[in-house]
Formats: structure tokens, C-alpha cells, sequence
């Protein structure tokens, strides 16, 4: 492998890990409620903002990161609890707008509160890259994948092991069956939107070292993330994962060798690609609609 | 009122009349400016109400029709020399010639899925029109030649105002004509069960096709207006923002409702004005406005209005 395309590899893995975080937390609130969360961007971007201002002020980078990803798993909640809980009557397009309509007072909100300039985090652990058969690799990346992989597998284990998990799995089946047997389908959604913001969160806090944030990188993050999780499987979580990586790599190839004027353009290529030739995804399950 | 509002003449002529008046009670210049935008966003979601109101297929990528009109306009005019009449109807065949390609497959989608790939096809547009700098001027955007036809041009904002208004009553029409066409039934039908209408006979890919291709040609005619009217144009009217905003505009004065399409397209596009004393709070304004429509007014003002008078919508 030639050391220019395993730079192009490593740049993609890194931000695909990102975009698979970004996607599993569209999963996470897809599987609990049916409902896509056009808001899951702002996540990442209050995680990035916050962490910023918090370790500006003084608090202890590792603190100001954690206080910053609880902050966004609030604000998930809240998303819930006074954008979607009350909206009863509202159809799937008036849902979606109420998100996207969160989207936008989060973004004018994190204008306000912060400011309006590009900022940086210094990175985890050290700035020097590692060189490998000639190509570099910022110690970052090395947090990015082992944290996206510590998450992948504690959300298994959450989904796999605990009562918790196995009843949000339970609800978002069928909501009424688990209702029967105990589980309140309502916590179930509110878990899923912590969820979801914190994992939004952690992806950038993750990302700002590498990529500089400001109050409105939350829009291209977001949509990337939601590229991702349909090119997996709408509601798959080792969808959401490889969906990223797709992405990622697939953007970080093309901007190397094809044009990188179009970067952003390859993630939503590769989505009218797979929606036409494999609606599912990749990982999706196919499904027959009853009538 | 309501009741000259339940008939499709009576709310034409509602129309007309409130289309006649509104400059004199508003007459300053930059009353006819936002009025005028108005109008243009309103075109568009009368088209787009047909595809998201009655045949029930969410389009998040509109604004990208809108841009291949404005940009045709623009470049074809301004930097080729052509007749902005001719360089409309350029970039209408193009609108039409892009919807009618991807409809079938992109349709035959459904939902969250229908959602993501003509947002993706809006985008993909959008990026186009900043990156080939070339031929678009990129991201800072280009100049626009004023609107000539036969040696007169449209250059007072009164002028701009008449002909968007007179645009905007024809179109109405071709929709309100439409609706009540078999065709109307049909994408309703479309609308309320697909299969069931399949099932009867109804050629459902074909109408969601036709009704696609119709809301595009009717986004990008409205697109050139705008780029001449305005006289500067950046790939910001053709992006995701943009798309957003005509959604929510169909969706805020309620769906399945010509003149609510209409009357969101007013509030929408006048609210900003109203909001700019808010200074930065704008955008977080907005957002809590079209959240608060979505909770409260799940069915739109228009529809949610008609019901409270005890009559039923046409």
C-alpha cells in the first residue's frame, strides 16, 4: 500500500469513526421512537463549544469534557421532553420539522451563549504523529478509534448483557408487548435522547483537535452521520459503525483522488446509490409492509 | 369570509383582492421587497404543497430546483447573453429533465428514506453550484442582469411586485385546477393508501412522477424570478437551509391547503423582518416558532383555523 493512500485511509477512518458516533446515536432514537433526530449534529457541536469554553475557564480538560457531554445528554432529554413528548398529534413530517426546528435554536442559542469564531482543543496526548510505512497518524485518531470501539462494544454489552438494554430493545420491537410486561416506553425514548446527545457530545469533543468547531458545524456533521446510518441500516448499531467508516473512507478517497472540491458531495452520492440500489442498507433488515 | 374561502373561484378572487390591495396598504419600497419575496416563496409552495400535501411525498431538497432556475437564469443571461425569457425556460426544461430522471427511483422510496435521498439530491446540487466558481462565481455568488422582455424591463419594485403576483395567481389556479382534477383524486389516493390505489387502478408511480416533476418546473420558474429580482445570487438559495424553509412553510400554513402554502410562505418569509429586532436571538426565535406551529398547530394554521370556523377546507 502506498504511503499516500494510507494517509487517505487513515484521515478517512478517523473521521468515519466520528460520523459512525454521530450515526449510532440516529439509530439509538430511530429504534425508540421512529423518529429521526435532524438535531443529533448539535450535539456534536455543544460537545465541541462546551468543552472549549469549560476548559478555557479553567476545568481540567477531562472534566471539562465529561461535564460537557452530561450537558448535551440534558439537552437530549429536554429535546424530548418539551420538543417531541408534547407533540401528539403531529405527523412524521411536522416531527420532523420540530427537530429541525430544535436544530435551528440550538445553533442561535450556541451563537449567543458562545460566540460566533472557529476554536481548537489541544489533543488528548501529545501533538507528534506516528509514522507508519511512511504515512502519519496524529496520536488523536488512535483516541478516536478506541473510544468509537469502547463505545461500540459497551453499547453491545448494554444491549446484550443488562435488563436496561433488553427493554429498550423490548419497546422499540413493540412498544405495547413491553408495555405488558413492565417497561415504560416513554423512558425508553428519554434514555435513547440522553443517549444520543452524549454520544454526539463525545464525538466533538473527539473530533475539535483535529477539526476546528464553531456554532454551526453541527448541520454538515449531523447529515454526514445521518449518510451513515442509512448507508448501514437505519437502526443497526454494527450498521451505524461501518456506515461511518463507508463514509468516512469513501469521502477521504475521493477528496484524495478524485476532487476535493466535491468531498462533501461523496457522502450524499453514496446514499442516492445505496437508497436506490439497497434501500435497507447494508445491514438493514428487509422488511414487508403489511397492508 | 370562510365561506368565500370554501370555493375555488370565491378564493381566487380572495386572492387577487388581497394580492391588489396589499401595496396600497403597504407602499413603502422595502414593504413591495418583502412582499415580492413573499410572493416568490409562495410559488414555490404552491408547487410543493401538490407533491408534500396532496400526494403526501416529503421533499427536503426543493431549494435545489429553485437554484437550477435561478442559476440558469443567471448564467445563461448575464454571462451568455441570452433572452431571460428563453433562459427561464431553459432552466425549467432542466429542473423537469433532473426530477423526471430521478423520480422513479428516488419515489419509490419511502418516508425517512424519501426524506434523506432528495435531501441528498438538493445538496449534491447545492455543492455544484458553489464549487464550479468558474461558471457561478462559487460561494460568493455572481450578479444577475436585470429581467428584459421585448426592449421593456422590469426594473421598479412595482413592476416585480405585479408580475409575481400575477405568476403567483396563475399558478394557484394551475394547482387549485389541478386538485380538483381527476388527477387531484388520484394523488390523494396516493396519499391516503398507496396500494389500495394501485390496486384500483390508479397508475400510482406514474402520478407521483408527474406531480414531482410539475412541483420542480414550478420551483425553478420561481428561482429565475428571484435571481433577476434580486440581482446578486449565492448557492445559499439553493441549500439544505433553503429546502428546510420551504418545507416548513407548506407544513406551518397547513398541508393539503393551497392558499395555507400561501399564507406560510408570508409568515415565513415576514417573520425574519419582524425578528431582526431580536438581533442575535433571531435563530433561536425562528427555531422555537416552527417547533411551537408543530406542537400546537400540528395541521397547520390554515386547516387548524377552517376547523375552529366549522367548515372544512377546499
Amino acid at each position: 500500500m502506498s504511503a499516500t493512500l494510507l494517509q487517505f485511509v487513515f484521515a478517512g477512518l478517523t473521521v468515519g469513526a466520528i460520523y459512525a458516533l454521530i450515526a449510532l446515536g440516529f439509530s439509538l432514537i430511530y429504534n425508540a421512537s421512529h423518529l429521526i433526530n435532524f438535531a443529533q449534529g448539535e450535539f456534536v457541536m455543544l460537545g465541541g463549544l462546551a468543552t472549549v469554553f469549560l476548559f478555557a475557564a479553567g476545568l481540567p480538560l477531562p472534566l471539562a469534557a465529561f461535564v460537557s457531554i452530561l450537558a448535551a445528554a440534558l439537552v437530549g432529554v429536554a429535546l424530548y421532553l418539551f420538543g417531541i413528548a408534547p407533540a401528539k398529534g403531529a405527523t412524521a413530517v411536522g416531527l420532523i420539522i420540530i427537530t429541525i426546528g430544535a436544530s435551528i435554536l440550538l445553533k442561535g442559542l450556541a451563537g449567543v451563549v458562545f460566540d460566533r469564531n472557529f476554536h481548537t482543543l489541544p489533543p488528548i496526548s501529545g501533538e507528534e504523529p506516528l509514522v507508519i510505512a511512511g504515512a502519519t497518524l496524529a496520536p488523536q485518531s488512535l483516541w478516536i478509534f478506541g473510544v468509537t470501539a469502547l463505545v461500540a462494544l459497551l453499547l453491545w454489552l448494554f444491549f446484550a448483557r443488562t435488563l436496561w438494554g433488553k427493554a429498550m430493545l423490548a419497546a422499540a420491537f413493540n412498544p405495547l408487548a413491553a408495555e405488558l410486561v413492565g417497561v415504560d416506553p416513554r423512558r425508553v425514548v428519554l434514555a435513547s435522547f440522553a443517549l444520543a446527545g452524549a454520544l454526539g457530545a463525545l464525538a466533538g469533543y473527539l473530533i475539535t483537535p483535529l477539526a476546528p468547531t464553531h456554532f454551526q458545524v453541527g448541520t454538515m456533521l449531523g447529515l454526514k452521520g445521518f449518510a451513515a446510518a442509512i448507508v448501514g441500516g437505519l437502526g443497526s448499531g454494527p450498521g451505524a459503525i461501518v456506515g461511518g467508516l463507508v463514509v468516512g473512507l469513501a469521502e477521504s478517497l475521493a477528496a484524495g483522488y478524485l476532487s476535493s472540491a466535491y468531498k462533501d458531495a461523496i457522502a450524499f452520492i453514496i446514499i442516492l446509490l445505496v437508497l436506490v440500489l439497497r434501500p435497507s442498507g447494508l445491514f438493514g433488515a428487509k422488511t414487508i409492509e403489511r397492508v | 369570509m370562510s365561506a368565500i374561502l370554501s370555493g375555488r373561484h370565491g378564493g381566487l378572487l380572495l386572492l387577487a383582492l388581497v394580492l391588489a390591495l396589499l401595496p396600497l396598504a403597504f407602499p413603502s419600497t422595502y414593504a413591495l421587497d418583502v412582499l415580492t419575496n413573499v410572493g416568490i416563496a409562495a410559488i414555490v409552495c404552491v408547487g410543493l404543497n401538490l407533491l408534500i400535501g396532496y400526494a403526501g411525498q416529503i421533499s427536503l431538497g426543493h431549494a435545489g430546483f429553485f437554484g437550477i432556475g435561478a442559476y440558469s437564469s443567471a448564467i445563461l443571461v448575464t454571462n451568455e447573453g441570452w433572452p431571460p425569457l428563453l433562459a427561464m425556460l431553459t432552466g425549467m426544461a432542466l429542473s423537469g429533465a433532473l426530477a423526471f430522471a430521478v423520480a422513479r427511483p428516488i419515489l419509490a422510496l419511502r418516508g425517512h428514506y424519501l426524506a434523506m435521498a432528495t435531501l441528498g439530491l438538493g445538496i449534491i446540487v447545492s455543492i455544484v453550484l458553489s464549487q464550479e466558481v468558474a461558471l457561478t462565481g462559487g460561494p460568493d455568488g455572481m450578479p444577475v442582469d436585470p429581467f428584459t422582455v421585448a426592449g421593456f424591463e422590469l426594473a421598479t419594485p412595482r413592476a416585480w411586485y405585479v408580475t409575481v403576483a400575477l405568476s403567483l395567481l396563475v399558478v394557484t389556479w394551475l394547482a387549485l385546477n389541478l386538485v380538483d382534477s381527476p388527477i387531484g383524486r388520484a394523488l390523494r389516493a396516493v396519499h391516503g393508501a398507496e396500494i389500495a390505489a394501485r390496486v384500483c387502478g390508479v397508475d400510482t408511480a406514474g402520478y407521483k412522477v408527474m406531480v414531482f416533476v410539475l412541483s420542480a418546473v414550478i420551483a425553478s420558474y420561481a428561482g429565475s424570478l428571484y435571481a433577476h429580482f434580486a440581482g446578486w445570487l449565492t448557492p445559499d438559495e439553493a441549500g439544505f437551509l433553503r429546502s428546510i424553509q420551504f418545507v416548513t412553510m407548506v407544513v406551518l400554513g397547513g398541508m393539503a391547503s393551497t392558499y395555507g402554502a400561501i399564507v406560510g410562505a408570508a409568515l415565513l418569509t415576514a417573520l425574519p423582518q419582524f425578528l431582526t429586532v431580536f438581533h442575535d436571538y433571531e435563530q433561536v426565535m425562528l427555531g422555537a416558532v416552527m417547533m411551537a406551529t408543530m406542537i400546537f398547530l400540528p395541521r397547520g394554521l390554515v386547516p387548524t383555523l377552517a376547523a375552529r370556523l366549522g367548515r372544512r377546507e377546499g
